[in-house]
């Protein structure tokens, strides 16, 4: 009888090549990198959900500017952004895990000694920048409608961005593991990821407000910034802490 | 050292409270094969995704070479063929090998994949979409992708179920080189015939119980129905 010990050392030989342990945090980002790559690789090749989100997104701006006047437009225009990004971001989140679905990949990936925490970083990491992607296609959309030099503050508004959409995606990644076996998931993804965004998207909407309108982060400002900050370290832990449960149980 | 490569001990399994596996218990020495038969709604396949590591035992527990499926260092030593070919449609036969050959870690990636596709027989079309793939082109691209990085275990979930010829033949002969080199297969399937040709031991279940468990005899491989006129539920 074969020992333990020979089936340990299987030769790679010619029925393939025996897998190295991944290394600590540099091989589980490396792995989180081939997964976002992956992810965005498929999209760029199909683009179901980036053509779905972005088109939303333009019509929702369109329709918005139609509905109020200009200058409680000004006012509210980013909230009114933001919610646009929420729910184009949605679209994008939605096909996050249920593109893992046909021909039963996830089964692939949960197999593959990838920790969860990886795989969910690399997830989140490829909605992240698709979901980015429709906002810097949508703020000039924005800027021409709605009469706004969003560019005024440039650098503070692409971080306010950033930080408010790596929520949206933090969030959004985490529970399209938890609802991709369901079939209502496009119904639930928004039900439980919105209630869940309102302390990160009230932060980024007053931020954004005050950066299209010129303003800069200053004063008591500051302390939304910190509030977006905090929630964005607190949710990405809480993910990462519960993911390896959301996806074996 | 044990040379025990799967562990199962008192293993249950409930859906709500159905109980889909009860108190199954068996042990599968390093190099050998085992077939896992059983009518459908056996539990089977519940099994070999416990044993996978894609859901837990509500009771008991399952080793893979000492460790929890779970355990990266289980996962990296796993091979696992389900009932769907865990691939991705949207990206080539190369794309595909390459990305899990980087998730398995190996040392040079594009050179296994290379490899695998031509033992497969797909090498012609290394750049062609899976989704443009026939059914047997993407069942031996399947089985090159659980192959790839040298699983010392395997799972099979009726590997041999919807194979054309061709693809039946490979998958054959690499779980006899499997086998040949020390690497340990659980198959579970409703093919006697086929699994009954590799398989050394044997473990039948019905309804979530494990009605017989033992070496695979002459007697069974010359007469694959044996085993449940002898030992099945009427």
């Amino acid at each position: 009888m074969t020992t333990t010990a020979t089936t340990r050392e299987v030769s790679p030989g010619s029925s393939g090549h025996s897998a190295v342990r991944p290394r600590g945090v540099a091989g589980s980002a490396r792995q989180a990198l081939v997964i976002a790559a992956k992810d965005l690789r498929a999209e760029l090749r199909t683009k179901e959900a980036i053509n779905a989100s972005l088109a939303f997104a333009v019509v929702i701006l369109l329709l918005f500017s139609f509905a109020f006047d200009e200058d409680l437009l000004r006012k509210m225009s980013g909230g009114l952004l933001w919610i646009v990004f929420a729910f184009a971001g949605t679209l994008v989140l939605n096909r996050s895990f249920a593109r893992e679905l046909p021909n039963d990949c996830l089964d692939a990936l949960i197999a593959a000694p990838i920790s969860a925490p990886a795989l969910f970083l690399g997830k989140a990491l490829g909605n992240f920048l698709l979901v980015m992607a429709v906002e810097l296609v949508s703020l000039p959309v924005y800027g021409i409608f709605y009469n706004v030099r969003w560019t005024t503050q440039f650098w503070p508004l692409m971080g306010v961005l950033a930080l408010g959409t790596w929520g949206l995606t933090v969030i959004g990644t985490v529970f399209s593991a938890l609802t991709v076996n369901i079939r209502l998931r496009e119904v639930m993804l928004p039900l439980l990821v919105y209630p869940m965004m309102i302390p990160g998207l009230m932060a980024a909407m007053k931020l954004t407000t005050e950066l299209v309108a010129g303003q800069p982060l200053e004063g008591d400002v500051l302390i939304w910034l910190k509030l977006l900050i905090g929630f964005d370290v607190i949710f990405t832990a809480l993910s990462v802490a519960l993911v390896e449960t959301v996806l074996v149980g | 050292m044990s040379d025990v490569a799967v562990d199962c001990a008192g293993v249950w399994k409930f859906y709500g409270d159905y109980p889909a596996l009860r108190d199954i218990s068996f042990q599968v020495q390093a190099g050998s094969c085992l077939a896992l038969i059983g009518r459908n709604g056996a539990g089977k396949t519940t099994l070999l995704r416990i044993l996978a590591g894609f859901s837990k035992p509500g009771k008991g527990r399952a080793h893979i070479l000492g460790s929890s499926p779970r355990e990266t260092e289980a996962r990296s030593r796993l091979g696992f063929i389900g009932h769907g070919i865990a691939l991705y449609d949207e990206l080539s036969a190369w794309e595909n090998l390459t990305l899990f050959g980087r998730l398995y870690n190996l040392p040079d990636p594009r050179r296994s994949a290379m490899e695998w596709l031509e033992r497969a027989g797909l090498e012609r079309v290394r750049d062609g979409l899976v989704r443009e793939f026939s059914r047997g082109m993407r069942q031996r691209l399947a089985v090159a992708r659980a192959f790839l990085h040298g699983p010392s275990v395997l799972l099979l979930d009726e590997p041999f179920t919807a194979l054309d010829d061709r693809a039946i033949a490979v998958l054959q002969q690499l779980l006899r080189e499997a086998l040949a080199e020390g690497r340990t297969i659980i198959l579970s399937t409703h093919q006697l015939r086929e699994a009954l040709e590799l398989a050394t031991r044997v473990v039948l279940l019905s309804r979530g119980k494990l009605l017989f468990q033992g070496e695979r005899t002459q007697e069974m491989a010359e007469d694959p129905g044996l085993i449940y006129a002898r030992y099945g539920e009427s």
